[in-house]
């Protein structure tokens, strides 16, 4: 874990707390990047003119005109392609597709070009692109707007995938993105845009504004990839999760009275191993929750690695928490959501053994 | 031994051997007489389908309001006269139709049961899809309606499948393969024209133009707005139809019919049309003027306009109120219906994953 980034919250509090949700530091991100290198483009469906279906493109076009801030057509195979090209020719492209379901098309750009271009031209050419994709579900959006895909570019190698949980994390870490040489894949929970989710549904969400989450510094300021990010610390057992799980495990671990050392991941490739490995050997237990469905997801990838590094340490098998192997339904959400009874019945189990 | 094929035709000769290619004006057949020649009764029906999918569709949008519809819910008003007047000429037991999310429209176009639509919209057990898909995933086998699909453009490539089938089954259907103005972007799109000129297969490519891809104007993300053009590099004539009326199209459908019919390969048809409501139900719908939207209203509004062809064709204000009074109710029921019938089992989740439960 970086000690750093921690410690630069006060500081930000001493400039009269600007207080942002996740899109609005995204939006941040993207101005501040685009403000100063001219080689960053921000591209893609309905984010010119309209400012992004999500509003996280707002404004942009306006300030820097739609050469730089443009409204393509609806292909996304295209879309990735051209950011590939135009990246290997040394702009900083930042792609929006607009939903993470939608980035299926552009596949084989992703896989066959954008992370492998590096390696096979023996470093000559690079793919500095950013691809921002709103993912996961929790909105209703059924199997077309809902997905949690992240997997699958977890298991391309040359792929980097991050994941904000929080505004200023957001910030930091697209800023990082953007400046990163490699391709990466910035996928936005964008069940947790306008606040945290506990995971009651029925609940209506608090805004970011009351969580000190949202304190997002004027300017530039960057969060390192692969550092993950200490969320509550406690002894009982080690919580690993990213996005919006995040939020709903440190609902289920404070109504539960549960001392947790919950890891945020914020970056699953690059990945913060020593942080999670030094956390599980302390506690000897290990949770893993995560959105997408269960089986080749990242929280296999977790648990193997937490048994390899971890196992004689470990007092309970390492379980996971995840959704199921179905596709997301459109009815049923919550059934299949991994919701606090789910989590809170993992934890019992875990701490039982 | 090989099995012998399905089809018993010859398999079909390249477009490049097709001379006559430029002389495949389907569009010079429907300018020579645009409106179909409807008889009173179908003028009737044409105006009940289309006022139904009107109603339905207001209805939809309020139970959107009140949250029984959740997500996404993208209505099909404005473009009613597009569903009807092609579906309207379809042979209901050969011919396969394909669109994509907007589709609650070509589902009551075949006289699908209202409740059961509605009731897939608020995601209940007795939904078409048994709640399983939603507004944008409604399939019937019955009618082969091969989907609502969600994924824009990708339902396209589909129907070039599913004219192919037609074609090795020799079983006289064609396929109806919807998309939008947005969709028709999509590579994929231009893959499938290209399979489907070349194996001459039987399929009618429609692009409901209906001016906006989600926020974009047309020309604001294509090059070639002209949609009916599009064909031409791969030798598929094109056909430029006003989508506001619904003679016209069941007229153009005509046209088109019977060219792939005919065994002479696919059409695409460009429908000019027009929603009045935002994108889905999220649209602030910032990227046009009000007054836009109300001109379009008051003056090619397409139930309007063939209520006026029934006015001067002997029907009374009377006679179509009564009938509009019926789809309410109708609707009405169906809205109770979707609202008052169960969710599914949580054990749904589980099921039509793959053929085998596991």
């Amino acid at each position: 874990m970086s000690e750093t980034e921690t410690k630069e919250l006060p500081a930000a509090e001493q400039q009269d707390e600007r207080r942002l949700n996740m899109i609005e530091a995204i939006n941040d991100a993207l101005d501040v990047s685009m403000g100063r290198d001219d080689d960053v483009v921000v591209m893609g469906e309905d984010v010119g003119y309209f400012g992004g279906v999500f509003r996280c493109t707002a404004g942009l076009q306006e300030k820097y005109g739609k050469t730089r801030v443009f409204d393509t057509p609806i292909n996304e195979c295209g879309i990735i392609a051209v950011a590939v090209g135009m990246g290997a020719y040394g702009l900083r492209p930042v792609p929006e597709i607009q939903f993470a379901d939608y980035i299926y098309p552009g596949l084989d750009q992703l896989i066959s070009e954008a992370a492998r271009l590096r390696y096979r031209s023996a470093g000559e050419y690079i793919a500095p692109l950013t691809v921002r994709s709103p993912f996961g579900g929790g909105i209703f959006g059924g199997q077309t707007h809902s997905q949690s895909p992240e997997a699958i570019f977890t298991h391309v190698s040359g792929l980097k995938t991050v994941i904000p949980a929080t505004p200023y994390d957001a910030k930091g870490l697209l800023i990082s993105c953007i400046e990163d040489n490699d391709p990466v894949i910035f996928f936005e929970p964008k069940r947790i845009y306008n606040g945290p989710f506990s995971g009651y549904y029925d609940k209506p969400v608090q805004p970011w504004k009351k969580f000190d989450a949202s304190v997002v510094p004027e300017g530039y300021y960057k969060i390192p990839l692969g550092k993950a990010r200490q969320v509550t610390e406690g002894e009982q057992l080690t919580i690993l999760a990213y996005g919006t799980m995040v939020h709903v495990v440190e609902a289920v671990c404070r109504e539960k009275g549960v001392e947790a050392d919950i890891l945020d991941l914020r970056t699953l490739v690059p990945l913060d191993i020593e942080t999670i490995e030094a956390s599980v050997e302390r506690t000897g237990r290990c949770l893993i929750v995560h959105e997408a469905t269960r089986t080749s997801g990242f929280g296999a990838e977790l648990s193997a690695l937490v048994t390899e590094r971890c196992f004689y340490h470990l007092e309970a098998p390492v379980e996971r928490v995840t959704g199921f192997d179905t596709p997301y339904p459109h009815s049923l959400e919550w059934a299949y959501f991994p919701g606090p009874i789910r989590i809170g019945e993992a934890i019992d189990k875990i701490l039982k053994d | 031994m090989a099995k012998a094929p399905r089809s018993k035709k010859a398999p079909s000769k390249s477009p490049v051997e097709d001379s006559d290619f430029i002389l495949h004006s389907l569009q010079d057949a429907l300018e020579k007489d645009r409106r179909y020649g409807a008889s009173k009764e179908q003028l009737l029906h044409f105006y009940e389908q289309m006022l139904l999918i009107r109603r339905f569709e207001e209805r939809a949008g309020q139970l959107y309001g009140l949250g029984l519809i959740g997500g996404f819910c993208h209505l099909y008003i404005g473009q009613e006269a597009v569903a009807i007047g092609l579906q309207s000429a379809l042979d209901g037991d050969k011919d396969s139709v394909i669109t994509g999310y907007r589709d609650h429209g070509h589902m009551l176009a075949y006289g699908i049961d209202p409740k059961v639509i509605m009731a897939e919209l608020t995601g209940r057990e007795a939904g078409i899809s048994k709640g399983k898909g939603g507004s944008m995933h409604m399939f019937s086998t019955e009618h082969k309606f091969y989907g609502g699909h969600g994924i824009v453009g990708a339902q396209v490539a589909l129907g070039g499948g599913l004219a192919l089938a037609h074609q090795y089954n020799d079983d006289g259907g064609l396929c109806l393969a919807y998309f939008g103005d947005g969709a028709a972007n999509q590579g994929q799109v231009y893959e499938t024209m290209n399979m489907a000129a070349l194996w001459k297969l039987p399929i009618v490519f429609v692009v409901e133009n209906n001016q906006y891809a989600m926020g974009t104007a047309v020309g604001r993300s294509s090059a070639e707005t002209e949609f009916h053009r599009r064909g031409t590099a791969f030798r598929i004539p094109g056909m430029d139809v006003n989508g506001m009326d619904v003679l016209e199209v069941r007229q153009a459908a005509e046209i088109a019919f019977k060219h792939v019919r005919d065994g002479k390969g696919p059409v695409l048809m460009e429908c000019n049309t027009y929603r009045y409501r935002g994108h889905s139900m999220s649209d602030p719908a910032k990227y046009r003027t009000r007054e836009e939207v109300q001109d379009i209203r008051e003056h090619k509004d397409p139930i309007e306009g063939i209520k006026k062809v029934l006015l001067e064709n002997g029907s009374t204000e009377d006679e179509l109120k009564a009938i509009d009074k019926d789809i309410r109710k109708t609707v009405t029921e169906a809205a109770d219906f979707a609202e008052n019938s169960p969710e599914p089992e949580a054990s749904e989740l589980y099921t039509d994953v793959l053929v085998e439960e596991y």
